[in-house]
């Protein structure tokens, strides 16, 4: 059984499964091209990215208008604070959009309000900025979403609008989302993710993912448990989240990794419980099926529904099994 | 050691006790001296952490000796180490660490680890000027050229996060500049992930300064050490 799973997994990496690995990021029209949870809004022009650089941080209007892109950069650092009413966990928007959301290659806002509207496979339907945005809270933040017109997501829209100035809109920008990764050469392997993970990342996450608060606010982030970001997240998704990884990690040393080593410990990371995924149908088999049908979207796809954490539906605290039963039912070990 | 428990002749085992009795006795020191290590020195010479660092641990910023109070046991027995090993390059502080036992180096940072840390004001966490080159490096970092903010691993108001990021709050300019500069000149290990070296590597003498000057002048403009009650 394990080995067969194994063999699944590897077919479907080394197999072309894998619809946002393609290096030019066009879409693919073989066979299934269900995109990956957080893949991208389409773009024309994907091959031919033109570079953009943001207005300077500090030059933010003295207006009425800069009072709102102040407001969205200040809950975009510090969401604990300034949206706690929408989110659900320790994260902050910040923690994966590094620099404030201008860092080229980490998510960056302006890479992103010049794609929307757009269609998107995780929702099939067009989204605004503002739904996407919704989705964050949703899914990353393991929250809820704010209503449309909400002061948080006018001033999220602000600030992203902002840093857009001069962008193009509806074009490929270079820096845009996380730097796509290849196929990795040998399928991402659970124990060598340990190991680096042991070597590179627990010095900040923590051993066990937990993160590190310092003064009662969370400076490192946890990357699983309770407090991380849930199952229907962008960065539950493998190949995204090796992408992250691979060019920002550790803090300040991104490239630090191969590619290899980021599909590992990004594999091992996402092999973890966490809060069970808002659209949760009640079946683990039925949610994966439905919405996390992609191989880099494996981890829970083998577990038991108790695995999963279930907070935002059925219990009100979160339930583990112990490490012993993880390690037993862990599928690609 | 494992033959001690053997069926061997009474002269084994009182070779044996001798062994035994070593690790016991410091495991004892431990226990009992971190306070006394800090307050007198040690039999084995090594002077007393006060004479320098402070009655309670505060440091003294004018001749720029560190704050020891409420820094993290396992980080101060890793610098206690490198100093010991010669890895971090300090005319002071090397004697005084090969004079320390590992049991004396771990009770030591011990009684400092368990003190209060400096107090923490985060008035300057937000909305920092960038004309203000220390408070934005320390907020913001410069990402253009991949150099994290300190807060991002020195925690709010630069009161340190958990045990390998010590507070930088509490610390002088002095201090602070001159362990940017070691670790730019490879006179320091350059810590966990070597992450300071590659961080110290991206400041010009200006940045340093600056950003020395942003966590250190709050202990210079109380007009020196706070007194710690103890």
């Amino acid at each position: 059984m394990k080995a067969r799973i194994y063999y699944f997994l590897t077919a479907a990496l080394l197999g072309g499964g894998i619809a946002h690995a393609d290096a030019t990021g066009q879409a693919k029209g073989d066979a299934k091209p269900v995109p990956a949870p957080a893949a991208q809004a389409q773009l024309p022009n994907p091959a031919r990215p033109v570079s953009f650089t943001p207005p300077p941080a500090d030059s933010i209007p003295n207006d009425d208008f800069g009072k709102m892109v102040k407001k969205g950069e200040q809950i975009f650092v510090h969401t604990q604070e300034n949206a706690r009413q929408y989110v659900g966990n320790s994260l902050n928007c910040v923690n994966c959009h590094l620099d404030a959301g201008r860092k080229a290659g980490a998510g960056p806002l302006w890479g992103a309000w010049p794609a929307y509207p757009a269609y998107r496979s995780k929702n099939k339907h067009v989204n605004t900025f503002a739904e996407r945005l919704q989705g964050c809270f949703q899914f990353s933040m393991n929250g809820k979403a704010p209503p449309v017109g909400d002061e948080v997501l006018v001033a999220l829209e602000t600030y992203a609008y902002w840093l857009s100035t001069g962008a193009p809109v509806r074009q490929a920008v270079e820096g845009r989302g996380y730097p796509k990764l290849a196929k990795p050469a040998a399928a991402p392997d659970y124990a060598r993710g340990q190991k680096l993970y042991a070597q590179h990342c627990a010095l900040c996450h923590g051993a066990d993912g937990e993160g590190q608060a310092s003064g009662g606010k969370a400076v490192f982030p946890p990357l699983w448990g309770a407090k991380s970001f849930n199952w229907g997240a962008g960065m539950h998704d493998v190949g995204n989240a090796a992408a992250f990884i691979r060019a920002n990690m550790p803090l300040g040393l991104g490239g630090t990794l191969s590619e290899q080593e980021a599909w590992d410990v990004a594999m091992f990371m996402d092999s973890h419980e966490r809060p069970q995924d808002p659209r949760f149908t009640g079946s683990v088999a039925e949610t994966r099926k439905k919405y996390h049908d992609e191989p880099t979207s494996m981890p829970p796809r083998k577990l038991s529904p108790d695995l999963v954490l279930n907070i935002t539906r059925k219990s009100p605290r979160p339930t583990f099994a112990s490490s012993r039963e993880r390690r037993a039912v862990r599928p690609l070990v | 050691m494992e033959k001690c428990h053997g069926t061997h002749g009474a002269w084994r085992y009182a070779a044996c006790l001798v062994f035994v009795g070593a690790p016991v006795i410091a495991v004892a020191q431990q226990a009992a001296d971190g306070g006394a290590i800090a307050a007198k020195g040690t039999a084995g010479g090594a002077t007393a952490c006060v004479a320098c660092h402070g009655v309670g641990g505060e440091g003294n910023p004018a001749a720029g000796f560190p704050r020891l109070a409420g820094l993290p046991q396992a980080y101060l027995v890793g610098q206690l180490g490198n100093f010991a090993a010669g890895k971090r390059q300090n005319p002071v502080m090397s004697p005084i660490a090969k004079q320390l036992s590992a049991a004396e180096q771990k009770a030591v940072a011990a009684y400092y680890g368990a003190m209060a840390g400096p107090p923490i004001t985060r008035k300057q966490d937000d909305n920092p000027k960038r004309t203000d080159t220390g408070a934005w490096l320390a907020v913001r970092g410069r990402w253009e050229n991949n150099l994290p903010a300190c807060l991002q691993c020195h925690g709010p108001g630069g009161g340190g996060v958990g045990p390998a990021f010590p507070a930088l709050a509490g610390q002088s300019s002095a201090y602070i500049a001159a362990q940017l500069h070691a670790f730019k000149d490879g006179t320091r290990p350059g810590g966990p992930l070597d992450l300071m070296k590659a961080v110290a590597a991206k400041l010009s003498d200006t940045d340093i300064d600056a950003v020395s000057n942003h966590f250190g002048s709050a202990v210079a403009s109380a007009g020196g050490p706070a007194k710690e009650a103890k």
